[in-house]
């Protein structure tokens, strides 16, 4: 039995940098493609590369669904949520465009940004989030300029777990004839998200993380009515089709998706993507798991652990991510101590995530941060509290 | 007589052969016969008849196709 397989006897806490364990679906689908399937997808013509196809397609279409979008072409597969990122940022802007983006970015936006601002191609405006880390869609609203190419917003952090009024920066930015790009890594499978009503042009995801497939897997999404041709592919190759000419394909979405897809990874998104949709409560009830888990974690620690600090709110809504240090240790060797004497793994330091925490005011030594999981228990966090409390009162 | 539905991305004639087999129109995915198209990959196996039933259901359905070319297959 591959449950017996799966590792026990660990809390593992670090969700956010990717979900574990993944539902048992998951794992059986990789092995079925890895053992039954195995072939490449749109280039040969036997039943074995159109069964992998099928595989391509539907999981297609279960990210349409997720994302409320009508055509299932729009979905771009890339080996991370950076990838995606990286192809919607570099693919959109041109020489002379203004940029407004937030204080509460993941590097895999920042960094793409920073260099285009660099290379002098772009300017760059960064909203300032207040200390729980909420951008004032009205800040956004007053960056812009004639010149305003995109606004890029990360939806949920990675550092506090919060998320911003996406829908509202989403309108202003419709008003304004401006695209706007939601980094979805934390939010998807978490949050309900509709392209159409948030009014988003782009969007990145991850795939293993809230949608619980294997890591190498991530895409892009493109809104049902926003001009592809409008995004410079990254990469260019072999898609399949058109085989007899030598230019890239302009259609979707082999415009985007040159080289081998990874079928293997795929296989498991679809799985996951599946699982989390159909799940009892669906995502919504994925979102209140979460929340409950985060008040609940913060509640213990507030009261059991002396010199417990939480930056992230237990009033907010969040993704179940919550960042806090113990006073007078470092995070590190918290970190290290819950990993090696209690088994407990979470992530300590900056989380790519430099601006964040100069916004919360924990840069440079950063903090520790739990993610929570669907597979987390109360008992769990009661665990990971009392551990706290005894690294806390040095024992 | 056959017909086959030619489509610029095998990733429309997958999504084109779910969706006609949905409207219960007999069909098979197939590798594209060489003397229609010097691309690779594979195409949407109909029956003749069904040609125009077919393409309505692709239009409506907003999936992108080449052509739909009649031919002599088995
Ligand atoms: C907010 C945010 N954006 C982007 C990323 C990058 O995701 P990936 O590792 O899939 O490239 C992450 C995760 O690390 C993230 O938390």
């Amino acid at each position: 039995m591959l449950k017996d397989k799966i590792k026990s006897g660990v809390i593992y806490l670090d969700n956010a940098a990717t979900s574990f364990p993944k539902p048992e679906c998951v794992i059986d689908a990789v092995v079925n493609y890895m053992t039954q399937i195995g072939a490449n997808p749109g280039r040969s013509g036997h039943k074995l590369s159109i069964e992998a196809g099928q595989i391509v397609f539907k999981v297609r279409e279960s990210i349409a669904a997720l994302f409320k979008i009508k055509n299932p072409m729009n979905v771009i597969f890339t080996s991370n949520a950076t990838e995606a990122l990286n192809i919607a940022i570099k693919g959109i802007m041109q020489e002379g465009d203004h940029v407004i983006t937030t204080s509460m970015e993941h590097n895999s936006t920042i960094r793409p940004l920073h260099e285009l601002e660099k290379e002098a191609l772009i300017s760059l405006a960064i909203v300032q989030a207040d200390r729980n880390g909420i951008i004032d869609p009205k800040k956004i609203k007053e960056a812009i300029t004639v010149r305003t190419k995109s606004v890029v917003v990360n939806h949920a952090s990675n550092v506090l777990g919060c998320i911003q009024p996406i829908r509202e920066i989403g309108k202003i930015c419709k008003e304004n004839g401006v695209i706007f790009i939601v980094d979805c890594a934390q939010s998807a499978g978490v949050v309900p998200i509709d392209i159409n009503r948030d009014n988003i042009g782009i969007l990145a995801f991850a795939g293993h993380k809230g949608l619980y497939g294997p890591t190498g897997t991530g895409g892009m999404v493109i809104a049902d009515d926003f001009d592809h041709k409008k995004i410079k592919p990254l990469k260019y190759g072999g898609t399949g089709s058109l085989s007899d000419k030598i230019e890239q394909p302009d259609f979707l979405p082999d415009r985007f998706e040159s080289g081998t897809l990874n079928v293997a990874g795929l296989s498991g998104l679809l799985a996951g993507s599946q699982y989390i949709q159909k799940k009892p409560g669906g995502i919504k009830g994925i979102y209140l798991h979460k929340n409950e888990l985060q008040k609940y974690f913060i509640k213990q620690a507030e009261m059991q652990i002396p010199g417990f600090t939480c930056y992230s709110s237990s009033n907010l809504p969040s993704v179940g991510v919550i960042a806090f240090r113990l006073n007078n240790i470092s995070v590190s060797d918290v970190a290290q101590i819950l990993s090696d004497k209690y088994e407990i793994m979470c992530r300590q330091g900056l989380h790519c995530s430099p601006l964040a925490h100069q916004t919360i005011g924990t840069f440079p030594e950063g903090t520790l941060r739990f993610g929570f999981g669907i597979f987390n228990t109360k008992e769990e966090i009661d665990t990971a509290v009392h551990a706290l409390k005894s690294i806390s009162e040095g024992n | 007589m056959k017909a086959v539905i030619l489509f610029h991305s095998t990733n429309h004639a997958i999504w084109a052969e779910n969706e006609l087999k949905e409207s219960k129109i007999l069909c098979k995915m197939i590798s594209v016969p060489r003397h229609l198209s010097s691309d690779c990959g594979y195409c949407v196996q109909i029956d003749a008849d069904d040609g125009e039933k077919a393409s309505s259901i692709l239009n409506a359905k907003n999936i992108e196709f080449d052509n739909i070319e009649n031919y002599e297959g088995e």
